[in-house]
């Protein structure tokens, strides 16, 4: 099997670090401009919030190729705290940061396929697809 | 890294050309209204032409940045926003709403002139 390409999310240069690296991959893809904005800014916003909440995790991005579709999958992991209530950070204008709280929500809306789980104390792994059309 | 803000009149102009991180935008912040202080700039135009991201944290740093400057008196518009960024934030959910826009710098400081100076 091919190695993933992943960024390790340490910093916050890393942010910077992983929406570069997925948009880049989006490019290889045949995404249009507008899918690498906004895969890009979704892995932005996944990658800050590990970098906020978890303090470290990583970015993975998957090349899925099947015979009748072709898409970027990007898996977001981090063994923070996890995420109390997933219905309450699903809500629009939700934050415990000051934030705009348009993180999660958004990147649903940005991306094709959007699941996430989360273990109090365990951490939390968000897997996001967008298919190139 | 540091945003480079120049003075023409009384206007500050800035150009954004790289893939900015939240410590670079936070500086700029910080810079630009450390500027208008100095300078006594009325107007500024922050152009987006080169930008090809904004997520949810640039987003508030420029909307917030906005906000400060009206309250030191400078006008802000943003210029060149792309299509794609256009329609990342909405999706995204961030309208800002209150905020000056302008399809590019040349626009951007006509709208600065009419409303400063009428």
């Amino acid at each position: 099997m091919e190695l993933k390409p992943c960024v390790n999310i340490r910093q916050e240069w890393d942010i910077v670090g992983a929406r570069q690296l997925g948009r880049e991959k989006a490019k290889e893809l045949g995404f249009g401009t507008v899918d690498q904005a906004r895969i890009a800014t979704a892995i932005s916003e996944l990658a800050r919030n590990i970098y906020l909440y978890a303090g470290t995790g990583k970015v993975e991005f998957e090349i899925i190729d099947q015979f009748d579709r072709k898409g970027l999958k990007i898996v977001a992991a981090d063994e923070g705290p996890g995420i109390r209530d997933v219905g309450e950070v699903m809500q629009d204008g939700y934050s415990t940061s000051g934030g705009l709280g348009a993180g999660l929500p958004g990147v649903k809306r940005l991306m094709d396929y959007f699941d996430i789980r989360s273990e109090n104390g365990e951490g939390t792994e968000i897997e996001a697809i967008k298919w190139v059309r | 890294m540091r945003i480079p803000i120049l003075k023409l009149q009384n206007y500050l102009l800035i150009s954004i050309q790289i893939d900015l991180d939240d410590q670079t935008a936070i500086q700029f912040q910080e810079d630009l209204l450390n500027k208008i202080y100095k300078s006594g700039a009325t107007g500024v135009v922050i152009d987006l032409t080169s930008v090809d991201i904004i997520d949810s944290f640039i987003a508030k740093v420029l909307g917030d940045v906005v906000t400060m400057s009206d309250l030191m008196g400078a006008r802000v518009v943003l210029t060149g926003i792309q299509p794609a960024v256009a329609m990342t934030l909405i999706e995204l959910g961030i309208h800002m709403q209150d905020v000056q826009t302008a399809l590019d710098l040349e626009q951007g400081l006509v709208k600065l002139r009419q409303e400063l100076e009428g």
